[in-house]
């Protein structure tokens, strides 16, 4: 198949990119997404030119590495899955396709498709750790976590901190990543001595990194390749509000 | 405080408490507007009642409070939120993750709202003074105000515009509340969003129906 890809590029430490065109022949419809960003990078290098330059890693959807915006939709098109797990199938033959990266002020680009998400990372060490002495791991049963608490914990922390919530809020806000976080250890023994201070931290991080507000418009679960929960935000909220009495 | 001003969770608590309270004043408000089908004495005793009891003074700085406070937020948040986003997409998400357009006008949804409570104050509550009297008591005659203001099709066409943007703003921002007071749960899920909808449409249609009922069925005289 044929494909006509629009691609931002950006040099490395400018301020402005703009989009160029590559148009891609014999394609399979069976290759991934990023193969035929591997492909089209091997064809650059052929003709001397400087390749593509896009985040990924463990291609099978669980590092978060892979952050492209395809026809405005982070990941793709489809729900519940990454850029890593799309393949051409999900194309038609002679379709434009739009690559950006994810766009926000606390995600500046560093080069074509590739954003900082170091934000991220400060916001996680403002505060979702649990404090705890090491040494010997403790013995698994001696701490009893209820059966639906600990499910429920675990669709939190399924979070792959792609920032893929981010990218498609209106608002670039990272509430979902930083509620998802926050509820994660919120509903476990382990994290809920810290709870308070850890909500608070965690905000004030997110807000100084200059992500935007909720407006609850739920694009952010949607787009999300874990379909981390809406109802972590309100938990969040819960939180919030707590830590303040 | 610091954390209800400063920290945007804080203020979309407030925006989210003053919303509700705007929800509730609205509903209020249709209902007693209702009384224009009971005819013009029940109307007027009951906004005398209104503008004039014990409790009014409060219920108006409080409102008049609220309303102030919900739009400063609202519009600060909607600055802060558009310049989060430095470059723009050249294209928008579609299908699945699309974001819907009544979520993303919001401030455009409350602007109009704004202009219209401005236009609606300056109508009726400082509008012609027309009197009346009841049992020797003489008292403003709003009913013969309103049945004349909605004899002109201009007025009762943007009343109808605006309603319906209350009626989307409403049902959004209902929704959304529950989820930023942390009220959100999946087990009520289903029924915020069905009583949310059935609010604002209830709410809307009772408006609807007071300048439609005066304009088709009523004239100056008021009968
Ligand atoms: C009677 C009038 C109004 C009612 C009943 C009302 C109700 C609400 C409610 C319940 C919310 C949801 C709060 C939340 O998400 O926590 C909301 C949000 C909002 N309102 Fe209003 N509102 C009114 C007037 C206005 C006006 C006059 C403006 C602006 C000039 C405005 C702008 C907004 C905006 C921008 C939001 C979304 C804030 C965000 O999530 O970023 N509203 N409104
Ligand atoms: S490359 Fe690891 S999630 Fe896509």
């Amino acid at each position: 198949m044929l494909l006509k890809l629009k691609i931002w590029r950006q040099k490395r430490g400018q301020k402005k990119g703009s989009f160029e065109n590559y148009e891609m022949d014999h394609l399979s419809p069976d290759m991934s997404f990023l193969e035929m960003l591997d492909q089209l990078n091997e064809d650059l290098v052929g003709q001397k030119k400087v390749p593509v330059a896009f985040d990924h890693d463990c291609r099978e959807g669980i590092c978060g590495s892979c952050s492209l915006v395809i026809n405005g939709n982070p990941h793709g098109p489809h729900a519940g899955s990454a850029v890593c797990q799309l393949h051409l199938r999900s194309f038609k033959d002679k379709e434009e396709i739009w690559i950006e990266p994810f766009r926000a002020k606390a995600f500046p680009v560093l080069q074509d498709l590739i954003v900082d998400r170091s934000a991220f990372d400060r916001i996680i060490q403002s505060g979702a750790y649990v404090s705890v002495n090491t040494g010997q791991a403790p013995e698994a049963h001696s701490i009893l976590v209820e059966k639906a608490k600990a499910e429920e914990a675990f669709s939190h922390a399924a979070c792959i901190g792609c920032g893929a919530c981010v990218a498609v809020c209106k608002n670039a806000s990272a509430s979902l990543f930083v509620a998802a976080k926050v509820s994660h250890l919120a509903l476990l023994p382990q994290g809920k001595v810290e709870k308070k201070a850890r909500v608070l931290k965690m905000v004030k991080q997110m807000e100084k990194e200059g992500f935007g507000a909720c407006t609850n418009t739920g694009a952010c679960s949607r787009a999300c390749p874990k379909e981390i929960s809406l109802h972590s935000i309100a938990r969040m909220n819960r939180e919030y509000f707590k830590s303040i009495f | 405080m610091r954390k209800w001003f400063f920290l945007s969770i804080g203020q979309k608590y407030l925006i989210g408490l003053t919303g509700l309270g705007l929800a509730l004043f609205v509903l209020l408000h249709m209902l007693g507007n209702l009384l224009i089908f009971a005819g013009d004495k029940a109307y007027n005793l009951y906004m005398h009642q209104m503008v004039h009891g014990k409790a009014a003074f409060f219920i108006q700085v409080g409102l008049l409070a609220a309303f102030l406070l919900h739009i400063i937020l609202a519009l600060f948040l909607s600055v802060k939120n558009y310049f989060s986003r430095s470059e723009k997409y050249a294209r928008q998400a579609s299908g699945w993750k699309a974001t819907a357009w009544y979520q993303k006008s919001l401030i455009f949804q409350g602007a109009i709202i704004l202009v219209f409570v401005v236009l609606h104050l300056i109508t009726f509550k400082f509008g012609t003074y027309y009197e009346v009297v009841y049992e020797g008591k003489t008292i403003r005659n709003l009913f013969q105000l309103v049945v004349e203001e909605f004899q002109k099709p201009v007025t009762v066409l943007w009343y109808l515009i605006a309603l319906l943007v209350l009626c989307v703003h409403l049902f959004h921002g209902l929704i959304s509340s529950f989820q930023s007071l942390g009220l959100s749960h999946p087990r009520f899920d289903f029924w915020i969003k069905k009583l949310s909808f059935g609010y604002a449409v209830f709410v809307t249609m009772g408006y609807v129906s007071l300048p439609l009922y005066v304009f088709f069925f009523m004239t100056e005289k008021g009968g």
